[in-house]
């Protein structure tokens, strides 16, 4: 055992990944099932109710989440970009373009939790907060994205295209951020800010980052199904294709 | 012989020095650009008339279009910088000129650069010298127009640099023009904020100084980096 030396970068060919990726996939949906459950549970049943917001505020357990997980995951999405792009890896370009759908799902997510929220809380159903309006422009990046890789048909021209554009848009996120953040504080001085909530009880914090696991696993689960039938699209002409689908 | 080819290019090269590229490269898109005047005047107009549409979907209240002239005129100038993007490198990538620039010894990146420099004079100038004719019609008064100018004057070239990163990523793909729309308009957002902000902060007596320098930086930093995507873009397009 203790002699047997794993070779890490064999995974970084198609054929070796796609099997170690469908041992890999029911166990992410397991903790993702648990961690779901566990984060719910917590959410619904051990927070206390908050005083202001009252019983409305529990959809932060899925918001909250759905934001951090739709920005880390395109961070994480340009780092596979642009693993891809500098060693012409194919793998890592297909992970790129398996990420990208839910990322914007989760920044749809979020934008539709919060909105949900918004309507008890604020009274409508959009607030031009700087949070809000920046989760907006980066669902528009990962449509983009999705755009200009669903429109090239050649699978390694649209890699490396969709590689530059999420590098610029990785550089650009938080340009935007800043930008939006200073457009809003000039216009609305007085507005109602999310962040100026009163200290979180500690269950409410946890509530939120065992959902944040759960969001984490699920991502990895779904984009390793994705990147899967993305191997078996690309590689259809290969042999080892014929053998797996067998 | 092929070195001898070389050796008498890599000469031309050395002859016409860096700049000269570069305004070589300027200088050829420009005189292709006034023989087709159309064009030029197309963007022109196009942005003249969505300025001109706000009005009459709103209402000729002067205190109310006084209020909106900056956003309007900043995404009118956006729109029309948009439009313009389809011709930056469509032709040349259309008869092989494109092809022939990537293969010549001269810096990829400083032919884009020319290239970008004569789009803006193009497209970019007239919106700045046309604005504070439209910015007349939403009754901004003198230094509004000034800081106006100045903010379309820094913010247009940002729109082309950032612009033919998105040119050159659409190019020669399906339905490149709407496409190009979806992957630049994301990013031209900080543009338009400073931009129309600095003239808002002006108006209303805050001062127009912060934004215009902020708009100068995002400049500075797509001067340096947008040649660079676009080259890589470019290669990716030709390869």
């Amino acid at each position: 055992m203790s002699n047997k030396i794993i070779h890490w970068f064999k995974y970084g060919s198609p054929q070796s990944f796609y099997p170690l990726a469908g041992k890999m996939i029911p166990w992410f949906w397991a903790l993702a099932a648990i961690f779901c459950v566990a984060g719910l549970w917590i959410g619904f049943f051990v927070a206390p109710t908050d005083a202001t917001q009252g019983e409305a505020y529990r959809i932060i357990f899925i918001h909250v989440p759905a934001s951090w997980m739709s920005m880390f995951l395109y961070i994480v999405m340009a780092c596979w970009a642009g693993i891809g792009l500098s060693l012409n890896t194919r793998l890592s370009s297909m992970m790129a373009s398996a990420i990208a759908p839910t990322g914007a799902m989760f920044a749809f997510l979020s934008l539709w939790t919060g909105a949900l929220w918004g309507k008890p809380m604020w009274g409508t159903w959009w607030v031009w907060d700087a949070r809000l309006t920046s989760e907006l422009i980066l669902l528009f990046l990962y449509l983009g994205f999705m755009a200009l890789q669903a429109a090239i048909d050649e699978p390694r021209r649209a890699d490396k295209a969709g590689a530059i554009l999420a590098l610029v848009g990785v550089v650009n996120v938080p340009i935007i951020y800043f930008s939006v953040k200073w457009w809003n504080t000039l216009h609305q001085g007085a507005s109602i800010s999310m962040s100026k909530a009163p200290t979180m009880a500690i269950t409410m914090l946890w509530g939120m980052l065992v959902m944040a696991l759960a969001f984490w696993m699920y991502s990895i689960a779904v984009a390793l199904q994705r990147a899967r039938a993305i191997m078996l699209e690309r590689e259809r002409h290969t042999d080892w294709v014929k053998y797996a689908v067998e | 012989m092929k070195q001898a080819d070389a050796l008498n290019q890599a000469g031309t090269l050395a002859e016409l020095g860096t700049l000269g590229v570069l305004l070589a490269v300027a200088r050829r898109d420009l005189l292709l650009a006034l023989r087709r005047k159309s064009e030029v005047m197309t963007v022109l107009f196009f942005f003249v008339i969505v300025v001109s549409l706000f009005p009459l979907g709103i209402g000729p209240e002067m205190a109310l279009l006084r209020i909106i002239a900056p956003g309007v005129l900043w995404v009118a100038a956006l729109l029309a910088a948009m439009l313009s993007l389809n011709r930056l490198f469509a032709a040349d990538y259309a008869d092989g000129t494109l092809e022939q620039m990537v293969l010549s010894p001269a810096p990829l990146g400083l032919l884009v650069i020319g290239k970008i420099l004569a789009h803006w004079l193009v497209t970019g100038l007239p919106l700045v010298l046309i604005a504070p004719l439209l910015g007349l019609q939403y009754d901004l008064d003198g230094r509004a127009l000034g800081v106006l100018m100045l903010s379309l004057l820094i913010g247009t070239p940002l729109l082309s640099l950032i612009g033919a990163i998105g040119a050159a990523l659409t190019l020669g793909v399906r339905g490149g023009g709407v496409l190009l729309s979806l992957l630049t308009l994301p990013l031209y957002i900080p543009a338009l904020i400073f931009g129309a902000g600095a003239v808002e902060a002006d108006i209303s007596g805050l001062g127009a100084t912060g934004h215009l320098s902020l708009l100068a930086a995002l400049l500075a930093l797509a001067c340096f980096f947008a040649p660079w995507a676009t080259t890589a873009g470019l290669r990716i397009a030709l390869e």
